[in-house]
């Protein structure tokens, strides 16, 4: 293989355009095939039993009238999953969440499934199981369930990472630790220190394609999976490994997916589905309804920071500690680990520690939302970051560029940084039009930066070339906004043919090596990589055989463009090849051509945003509008720029709705009170100005092509960035996400109050 | 369960009064289905009246106007004497919901899901809009605020249905106008809701008003005292403030999901003040 | 529950069939006609990916019965583009690639079509308002704004 992944400057002719993409047609004729849009002949209605409670013990399921009803097929408790993870916890975590063993841990929680002949018969049928319930006392909120006096969810759980270990069980599942250099010192140089603390609440991802899937188990003992996620070959994973099946007995096949940002990355309602379907002996079709997605899926984490930060009146950080404390649902989670390990990833510091808390609540079992636990840090962070720049009367971007993290410096989380985007995005912002645009009155303006890791990992691709030289691509990382019209953009650009030339598709598990899910901002990064590998692996082919017709050695063959062409005086007389001539003879010089190529994709390029917002104020009423939005981004090279800029855009726009409206709301009973889009509002058309967008292209030096992740930085900056520009327009400062109106009113009033 | 369509009230009122278990009229559905959908309500049977002679127009009578129950609210924003008449009306019935909902949701079943915060309501007790109700009884016209009677219950008895809504014609010098508070631009319930409708005299001074809030107690409030601030004025500042401080005080709101007890109670009075003013502008007030 | 007899046209086709009483349009439209363009995203009314237009008014297919559309007419996506030429509307989304996941496209193609037929000529502000009923967690709206507002051009060319 000998694949080299190092950035090699060379000058594009596909990478870099903006053609349609491939299933565009489909999409804009309504022939695409969601989760919820596949049939089987014979296929029954699954659905669940979910828990009206956020905490309770589980002391009898009574299905036996459920099962009397004319056309129930199948009901399955906990009992029909049994335990085979083996001491795996984290997978019995998997496990217990998709049904519920002992006890229930969150008003959603499923406690019983049911399939049958029709959506009413299941209805009915889940009306008539009996669950006798022992109702515990409960906790949601992050601070309360991280109190001694809290409710235990799990007394099995003893806090890791302190340094003696603790004798009582918590709430608080593990504390981690980052940063390098004395802060305590690093506090005392300081001129100026602003200490803060901030909440954020939990918001979910907001997909507006429900979970679906139709599982088929076959008595012989092998399975298929129709589904829509994010990695249909960790979902084969974890229900091959909750059914006790082999890998391979169990196709999965990804349909289209109606948005994910890491919903789809964990399984809930797929093994619940197979499990079904074993028993009832016929395929079963399993459609959350919204109630259970906001419910039972998702969510993100609620989260309590303090931060700390000092600096000199030149403006030079002295000091930054954050402690954050993170909610994980009912099961471990290492979401504030994460954003321990990003809260001062923008920044170049000597002095710097974080520390983060896993809290368990009664809430849903968090899950990855786009660039996770990220935006919670940023919006602590760069709030503070804000109002020190203030104190110490700096512009507050001069303020950051000061601060910056560059090449070399040694990251909050530990390595060392190679070319980073940081400081060209605020330099960008610097000389951005935006900045200098004129405010009206009760108008603030807002910026904040943001950073994200990326992500790589393994990766598999196959690229065939047909006998009429045109070239089909499978890959196994899912399209979840268009990679599949970039992925096809770098085979043409490797091969040196047209885009058109190209077909992609997402292939089954069935069909390719493993692949991981299409998360950490890696979908178009690693496949890409491994198209570029497999694209070389076919020109390999392509020059054996050319040389072959020729009947020259291969060496002496170069591929360029889209040619075979032989190099050299003696071969002068040769014509070139093009790729559909060699494809044409290929059944003739050892059959068919292909490239293949297994990678685990190193180095993604870490990635940095700046971004700019414009928020006016109703000071009567605490309302907001945006008025004006910018991204700044970098991201390595723009493959499909077109579809960068929707990245930019979507990340931002879920931002927004985050930092303004966004929450869940519990009641004191434990309940989850707005599960629907009427009352968890995300913004809709009317709520948002165009969003303008800047690619910057600074190149991953660890791509061929210098690509990094695109798809999930954009939503760290804007939490903070409308923080700052609320904060600048009401003139109080912003401390608790989302700033509903009610908040800012209030916020407003204090402040009326406090001046008096 | 069953599903009928009645060609006539007589057919649909002997329907509802003769069947057991529970009956649902469905006109624009934006509320019934959502209900069904959540298995709050499974009726037996369902009433659709929109094939009912008459229901889904919007007639103009020597009195004023008489709006079908079956009208939708896009309807409504197409008849350019309704909007004319009754700004306040027709601004607050093209709030509920999106144009899909638009095309399909009806006053008169906004009158009837018995929501504290129904935007057409406040706009209705405002105007003094009256209810047409057929019943096995006969017929019967009532204020249109008597109908709720407390969040999803109505005081119509079984077999009951509102044909239509009547508005009157309006006096010279009059204006209505409705605003309410959401979080978002669009497809919020209301957390606070103000309607009002006053009437000039030749000098610009209010000679008569009604003063209207929704979401902030049980059913909407028609505030009275609020009306009697604003008679006699020109809607000066200190009139205004006054105005805001009585709907606030008026205001017996819960705290809940949408909102907060304070938050609604000072918003009320801002929303009675800007409403106030525009509808005094619509009646020509300077 | 006793099925109902519906005969209805749909994008111009005669259609019959029976459904529950309580079954809605969305229903009948995905499990009983093969038609799975309009997508359920809630069934509640509050996100478009539903849209259907029902004798010339634009309608969530998730609030209205399948047996209220006896004799009336139904135009759904799979009517929207004429044999293999999209609908402008179609062929502006693609383009300015007014479409990531796609789950919302379908929805807002229909709502599009309707407020175009309504206003030929709609502002930015009057686009974003008209299609508020429609959600899109994806693209931010910026890039669905710009395919209507170029599809708006190319119609009054037309």
């Amino acid at each position: 293989m000998n694949f080299d992944p190092r950035f090699s400057g060379r000058k594009f002719t596909s990478v870099g355009t903006r053609p349609i993409r491939p299933d565009g047609v489909d999409k804009v004729t309504g022939r695409a095939r969601y989760g919820a849009d596949f049939n089987m002949a014979g296929q029954l209605v699954g659905r669940v039993l979910r828990s009206p409670h956020a905490h309770a013990r589980i002391v009898k399921i009574d299905t036996s009238k459920a099962e009397k009803l004319a056309g129930v097929k199948a009901v399955i408790t906990a009992a029909d999953l049994p335990d085979l993870t083996n001491g795996d916890a984290a997978m019995y975590d998997v496990l217990d969440n998709c049904m519920a063993r002992t006890k229930a841990l969150y008003d959603g929680h499923a406690v019983a499934a049911v399939a049958a002949v029709d959506a009413r018969t299941a209805r009915q049928a889940l009306k008539l199981i009996e669950v006798e319930y022992e109702l515990l006392p409960h906790v949601t909120d992050v601070d309360e369930a991280a109190k001694h006096s809290a409710p235990l969810i799990n007394d099995a759980i003893f806090t890791e990472g302190l340094e003696e270990k603790p004798v009582k069980p918590s709430n608080v599942t593990k504390r981690s630790q980052f940063g390098h250099g004395d802060v305590h010192q690093g506090f005392g140089h300081a001129d100026f220190i602003v200490e803060r603390s901030f909440k954020t609440e939990q918001t979910h991802q907001g997909y507006i394609e429900p979970h679906a899937c139709v599982a088929n188990f076959s008595s012989d003992g092998t399975a298929d999976l129709w589904v829509c996620t994010q990695g249909h070959f960790v979902y084969r994973q974890h229900c091959a490994q909750l059914l006790g099946m082999e890998a391979s007995k169990l196709r999965v096949t990804s349909s289209e997916i109606g948005g994910g940002f890491g919903g789809k990355t964990h399984v809930w309602a797929e093994p619940v589905a197979l499990a079904l379907s074993r028993k009832a002996g016929r395929p079963v079709k399993l459609v959350m309804t919204r109630d259970e997605v906001f419910r039972a899926s998702g969510p993100t984490s609620a989260t309590s920071i303090d931060v700390k930060i000092g600096a000199r009146k030149d403006g030079t950080i002295t000091a930054a500690e954050a402690t954050l404390r993170y909610s994980c649902g009912p099961y471990a989670g290492s979401w504030a680990e994460i954003g321990a390990m990003t809260a001062f990833a923008c920044y170049k510091l000597d002095n710097v520690k974080t520390v983060g808390y896993e809290v368990l609540v009664n809430r849903p079992k968090t899950a990855a939302y786009r660039a996770p636990s990220a935006p919670m840090a940023a919006f602590a962070v760069e709030s503070a970051v804000d109002e020190l720049a203030k104190m110490i009367g700096m512009d507050p971007v001069d303020f950051r560029i000061r601060n910056a993290a560059q090449e070399g410096t040694r990251s909050s989380y530990g390595p060392v940084y190679g070319p980073i985007g940081i400081g060209p995005t605020l330099e960008a912002v610097k000389s951005h039009p935006h900045m200098k645009a004129p405010l009206g009155k009760n108008q603030g303006r807002g910026m904040a930066c943001g950073f994200w890791f990326n992500f790589g990992g393994q990766t598999c691709t196959d690229l065939n070339i047909g006998m009429d030289g045109s070239v089909s691509l499978a890959v196994g990382t899912v399209d979840v906004g268009g990679s599949r019209a970039s992925l096809s953009l770098v085979a043409a650009e490797e091969l040196g043919i047209a885009y058109e030339q190209v077909k992609a598709i997402v292939a089954d598990t069935s069909s390719l090596g493993y692949n991981d899910m299409t998360d950490g901002s890696r979908g178009t990064f690693s496949s890409s990589m491994a198209t570029i590998s497999a694209a070389r692996n076919a020109i390999k082919i392509l020059r054996e055989r050319a040389a072959q017709m020729w009947d020259i050695a291969v060496d002496d063959v170069v591929w360029e463009k889209g040619h075979a062409i032989a190099k050299g005086e003696k071969h002068g007389n040769l014509g070139k090849l093009s790729l559909k001539e060699i494809a044409v003879e290929s059944g003739k010089t050892g059959g068919p051509i292909a490239g293949h190529s297994e990678l685990v994709a190193d180095g993604a390029g870490v990635s940095f945003a700046t971004h700019i917002c414009d928020i006016e104020v109703d000071p009567e009423t605490g309302a907001t509008r945006v008025l004006r939005y910018t991204v700044v981004q970098d991201a390595g090279k723009a493959v499909h720029p077109t579809y960068v800029e929707g990245q930019y855009q979507g990340g931002a726009a879920q931002g927004i709705g985050w930092a303004l409206n966004e929450e869940y709301i519990y009641g004191k009973d434990g309940r989850l009170q707005n599960p629907g889009f009427l009352d968890y509002r995300i913004p809709v058309c009317s709520d948002l100005p165009m969003i303008d967008t800047q690619i910057l292209e600074i190149p991953n030096p660890n791509h061929p092509y210098g690509v990094r992740g695109v798809g999930e930085t954009s939503i760290v900056p804007p939490l903070a960035a409308i923080a700052n520009a609320v904060s600048n327009a009401a003139g109080v400062r912003m401390t608790h996400i989302p700033m509903s109106p009610p908040r800012i009113l209030a916020a407003i009033e204090a402040e009326r109050e406090w001046s008096k | 369960m069953r599903y009928i369509r009645p060609l006539s009230m007589e057919d649909a009122v002997g329907q509802l009064a003769g069947s057991s278990g529970t009956s649902a009229i469905l006109a624009g559905g934006s509320d019934l289905l959502v209900r069904m959908k959540g298995g709050f309500i499974e009726p037996d049977l369902i009433v659709d009246i929109k094939a009912i002679d008459g229901l889904s127009e919007i007639r103009e009578t020597p009195e004023g106007f008489s709006i079908g129950a079956a009208v939708p609210c896009a309807v409504l924003g197409e008849s350019a004497a309704l909007k004319k008449a009754w700004p306040g009306v027709v601004e607050a019935a093209k709030l509920i919901g999106s144009k899909q909902v638009q095309g399909r949701c009806t006053i008169t079943g906004n009158l009837c899901n018995a929501s504290p915060a129904a935007d057409s309501v406040p706009a209705l007790v405002a105007a003094g809009a009256r209810a047409v109700v057929v019943g096995p009884a006969g017929r019967r016209t009532i204020p249109v605020q008597s109908v709720p009677t407390g969040p999803g219950k109505t005081s119509l008895a079984k077999g009951e249905i509102i044909e239509a809504i009547l508005l009157d014609k309006r006096a010279p010098r009059s204006g209505d106008a409705y605003l309410r508070f959401i979080p978002r631009t669009e497809m919020d319930i209301a957390v606070v809701s103000a309607g009002v409708n006053l009437t000039l005299d030749e000098h610009g001074v209010v000679k008569s008003a009604r003063v209207a809030l929704g979401a902030v107690a049980a059913t909407v409030l028609l505030v009275e005292e609020a009306a009697q601030v604003l008679i006699g004025s020109k809607l000066d500042e200190a009139t205004l403030e006054r105005l805001a401080k009585v709907c606030a005080g008026a205001c017996r709101p819960i705290d809940d999901k949408r909102g907060t007890i304070e938050f609604r109670r000072k918003v009320a009075g801002v929303l009675a003040k800007r409403v106030a003013t525009t509808a005094y502008a619509r009646a020509g007030g300077k | 529950m006793a099925g109902v007899a519906v005969s209805t046209t749909i994008n111009g086709d005669t259609v019959e069939f029976l459904c529950q009483p309580d079954e809605t349009l969305l229903d009948v439209l995905r499990d009983r006609l093969g038609l799975t363009g309009a997508k359920e995203g809630c069934g509640t009314g509050d996100c478009g990916a539903c849209s259907v237009i029902l004798d010339d008014r634009l309608v969530c297919s998730c609030l209205v019965l399948g047996a209220e559309t006896e004799g009336r007419r139904v135009e759904t996506i799979e009517g929207m583009a004429h044999g293999d030429k999209l609908h402008p509307l179609q062929q502006k989304f693609l383009e300015h690639a007014a479409l990531q996941c796609g789950i919302c496209t379908p929805g807002f193609l229909i709502a599009a079509k309707d407020l175009l037929a309504k206003n030929p000529d709609p502002t930015e502000e009057e686009i974003r308002f008209g299609l508020a009923g429609n959600l899109c967690r994806c693209t931010g709206y910026d890039k669905i704004v710009r395919a209507v507002q170029d599809a708006a051009i190319v119609m009054k060319g037309a």
